[in-house]
């Protein structure tokens, strides 16, 4: 971190005027702090995946097979026909620059091939030369592929889709402005699972899919530690509360089963957003006698293999319906995480379903139905929360967040993939009484990644991850400096780890939390004792004062 | 200067020429009259159903439509039903505003940034490319629909009605076409910000640029023949007559500009399932716009979906029994 570009060294790179010139004529310079390293060749083995060897991006030789240019050509073709979304995607862009300055490392980098038109064009060049008549017959006239913006595939060019499908965070923004609908996301998966054919993942992603293949969870952890873990919250939670909000593990016949991502487990401040969970199901508990149980084998709510490709995003996500099943639980509920939602809400029951061993989600507490997920059988836990204060079965103390001064970053996934804006938006006015909305060309659909997302949550490319979060650091330096905002609310487990690094960088006053912390702050338990800290150990609004008098 | 669009400006001008001369010349009023438009209607039709079902037979793995609003949720959250669906009904309206707004192109921004003490990334509202947008596509529009006129007999009312609208101002004589005038200026916007918006320019290639001149080479044809040269209408209606009746005649008095007007009208026709413009069709087609997002509530099916190796709990559990054991946890299997 010591040798890191400065703010203002990054911020005088940035230009939004490309040069003249022909981007196809561009070669790409893979630059260190941009990329990330490539994948561990035991993770890929781990998966199945092919082409497995040691290999650096810098190098000239990417040790790729001998008919890799085949590989990928009956990988696109494969592909035309199994996604019309990558087929008409393909064709119908009229390259109108509706959104070209829409992507937040477009915007942080000033890289015009972060535009995400020419994100796209760079396979569409491919496409065009390869599969359109137009573009075979044109090929074959001198200057003729110039004339229709075609190429062929070289290993220069599979470079650049390497360097720039992995500078996309896949977070959809740029399709909300697109007059067809073309969504970037989409283009960039298919960028993605075309170079696993090469076996060209980069280690961020693939060691955690193999750790959660193996494991349960992306980082690793394994059944006893993460109990050791819990431990630990359950101490932190006693020393707060004087309750113990234990959590139960593996339990055949609970209730409902609860999943989320394993940040949550694992790196403050996700973790007080877990400990929100264990204080929020204790209460459920004591309360209302309700019975969830988490699992240590489908302990991961995220889903790396969705940044790798559909076939690891299956294998990854079917553990959730087999431990549902396997315990017997009614439904599933979810914590809260971005694209792990994606995931759940758009693929889960169309890969591993149907569900038909579990119940239709019904909250037992207040009887309402989750019409929305009666198929899919899994809730979001804001869904669930919001529902349970809107009936009024949660004792709140807001006040208790009256340190916190919040804004509310909308993350990618619930927002463009889900449409969850109000939910979250309703819990933090019930347990926050400083609430203050960012711009509103960064917030709700429009709102801007964290930077970090789709699998780019690396050390090594943190210039990337700090340009790409420049958007949103500069929405969130405006409240900062006009409402005295401290912190930003997240829904999101990559946010929860992935923000706090692009606070410190642009805006280091401003801290990061997910909303079921504030929930934790806010519960009062059944036999608490008088709480003089939150769960970061920090004083209570007004307790200090108590104590000089 | 760009060859990206000086290629494509000769290449609409040769077009040009070669109609222009071959009929004053040549005297190839047969093919440019008849033949090229029968075989440029050909090969539109052909075209454009070869393309749109090349899309309709790829699959629809997953639903997985661009949600830009609030979603159905729990019953005291109001959705967004127009811009985030979950009925049909609600996905026709959004397709409609898609469709005939531009729905999406109207949320269009500006992100601007400012290198000083402030370093504010600012985004304002964007409005001329959908003006621009609207008023290309819509005056084409009427344009086609006027020239409905040349290819009917007796003319519908709801033509003469749309063209008596669209020279409602009644300047000049004969009367100025008010859907001209736009197509002519909305064409020459766009062509302009092609050129001079840095980014755009720089996305831009060939293909985006002959459209465009070819569009206002046409209207400019069209505008040349009604307003200054006075083509003989009578005589052109004789030979667009022909052409819808099956029974082709070329009339005597119709000169080289008006068969250069159809020649470049024809050639747009065919060009457009071999091209961008095919975005007519595909608009339909578009998976983040026409679907539901019920996901969650009704289950999509994958015709491919194929079964996958997951790593068990049986598996798992073997991996590791003795240090579940010892850490409390229940295991299904003892030793």
């Amino acid at each position: 971190m010591a040798d890191q570009i400065k703010p203002d060294e990054l911020l005088d790179k940035i230009d939004h005027t490309p040069e003249r010139g022909d981007w196809m004529h561009t070669a790409v310079q893979i630059r260190p702090g941009m990329y990330c390293y490539s994948a561990n060749p035991a993770s890929l083995e781990t998966m199945d995946m092919p082409n497995v060897r040691k290999w650096d991006p810098l190098d000239e030789d990417w040790k790729l097979p001998e008919n890799w240019q085949e590989i990928i050509h009956n990988g696109i073709k494969e592909r035309l026909e199994r996604f019309r979304t990558f087929k008409v995607f393909m064709d119908i862009c009229v390259r109108c620059g509706a959104c070209a300055d829409k992507c937040h490392y477009f915007l942080g980098t000033g890289d015009p091939k972060n535009m995400p038109v020419l994100r796209a064009e760079l396979l569409r060049s491919v496409y065009r030369n390869d599969f359109t008549t137009v573009g075979k017959i044109l090929s074959s006239i001198p200057g003729g592929k110039k004339l229709y913006g075609s190429r062929p595939l070289t290993l220069d060019v599979l470079k650049e889709w390497w360097y720039y499908f992995f500078q996309c965070t896949e977070c959809r923004r740029c399709s909300v402005f697109c007059p067809y609908g073309i969504d970037t996301a989409e283009i960039t998966i298919m960028g993605r699972e075309l170079l696993n054919l090469l076996g060209l993942n980069i280690d961020w992603i693939a060691t955690p899919v193999a750790n959660c293949n193996n494991t349960g969870n992306h980082l690793g952890i394994q059944p006893h530690a993460l109990m050791g873990m819990m431990e630990f919250f359950t101490e932190d939670i006693e020393e707060v509360t004087g309750v113990n909000c234990a959590p139960q593990f593996n339990k055949k016949g609970a209730d409902i089963l609860f999943i989320t991502p394993s940040g949550d487990y694992f790196a403050d401040p996700g973790t007080y957003t877990c400990q929100g969970y264990l204080i929020l199901f204790k209460y459920l508990k004591e309360k209302y006698g309700l019975d969830v149980t988490w699992s240590t084998y489908a302990s991961e709510g995220g889903n790396f293999g969705s940044f790798t490709s559909f076939e690891a995003s299956k294998r990854l996500n079917a553990k959730m319906y087999l431990e549902a099943k396997r315990l017997g639980v009614k439904w599933i509920l979810g914590g809260e995480c971005g694209h792990m939602w994606r995931v759940v809400h758009q693929y889960m029951d169309t890969m591993n379903g149907p569900a038909d061993f579990l119940e239709e989600p019904v909250n037992p507490i207040t009887g309402t139905k989750f019409e929305n997920a009666k198929s899919t059988k899994m809730v979001h836990i804001i869904e669930f929360t919001a529902d349970l204060i809107k009936h009024g079965k949660l004792e709140l103390d807001k006040s208790r967040n009256d340190n916190v001064k919040l804004t509310f970053h909308d993350s990618c996934n619930p927002s463009r993939s889900m449409g969850m804006l109000e939910e979250p938006r309703y819990i933090i006015n019930n347990v926050c009484n400083n609430f203050y909305e960012m711009p509103p060309n960064t917030i709700r659909e429009q709102t801007f990644c964290c930077g970090s997302g789709a699998g780019l949550n690396a050390g090594e490319n943190i210039e990337l991850r700090m340009a790409g979060a420049l958007p949103r650091a500069t929405a969130v330096k405006y409240v900062h400096e006009k409402f005295g905002v401290n912190r930003l609310g997240a829904i999101c487990a990559i946010d929860r780890a992935a923000l706090p690094t692009a606070m410190e960088y642009w805006v280091p006053e401003v801290g990061v939390t997910g909303l079921h912390e504030l929930i934790g702050n806010a519960l009062i338990l059944p036999g608490e004792k008088k709480r003089t800290e939150d769960l970061r150990f920090e004083p209570l609004p007004g307790v200090e004062e108590e104590d000089d008098e | 200067m760009n060859q990206k669009y000086l290629v494509p400006l000769a290449g609409v001008f040769l077009l040009f020429l070669v109609a222009y001369t071959g009929v004053e010349g040549a005297g190839l009023q047969w093919l440019f009259g008849v033949v090229v438009p029968y075989a440029a209607l050909l090969a539109f039709l052909a075209g454009f159903f070869y393309r749109v079902m090349g899309w309709a037979s790829s699959a629809v793995p997953f639903r997985i439509p661009t949600t830009c609003g609030q979603a159905k949720s729990l019953p005291w959250i109001k959705q967004n039903w127009v811009d985030d669906p979950d009925t049909a009904g609600g996905v026709f309206v959004r397709m409609l505003t898609e469709i005939f707004l531009f729905r999406s192109l109207f949320r269009n921004t500006r992100a601007a940034f400012h290198r000083n003490e402030k370093n504010r990334l600012s985004y304002s509202w964007e409005i001329f490319l959908w003006v621009g947008a609207m008023a290309f596509h819509y005056s084409f529009l009427v344009v086609i629909l006027r020239h409905l006129r040349f290819f009917t007999s007796p003319v519908p009312g709801c033509v003469k009605f749309l063209t008596k609208m669209d020279g409602i101002l009644q300047i000049g004589l004969p009367e100025l076409r008010i859907s001209g005038v736009v197509l002519l200026l909305a064409v020459f916007f766009l062509l302009l910000r092609r050129i001079f918006d840095a980014k755009v320019s720089y996305i831009s290639q060939a293909a985006d640029y002959f459209p465009l001149f070819l569009i206002l080479a046409i209207a400019g044809t069209g505008i040349c023949m009604r307003y200054f040269t006075r083509v003989d209408i009578i005589g052109v209606k004789e030979l667009t007559m022909g052409l819808v009746t099956f029974h082709p005649v070329i009339p005597k008095g119709v000169g080289g500009l008006f068969y250069a007007h159809v020649f470049m009208v024809s050639i747009l026709f065919a060009y457009i399932p071999n091209s961008k413009l095919m975005h007519m069709g595909g608009i339909f087609l578009s998976p983040t716009r026409n679907m539901a997002n019920n996901n969650r509530a009704v289950r999509h099916i994958n015709p491919w979906n194929y079964p996958v190796k997951v790593h068990t709990y049986e598996e798992y559990e073997d991996d590791f029994r003795e240090k579940m054991i010892e850490a409390g946890l229940p295991v299904d299997k003892k030793e």
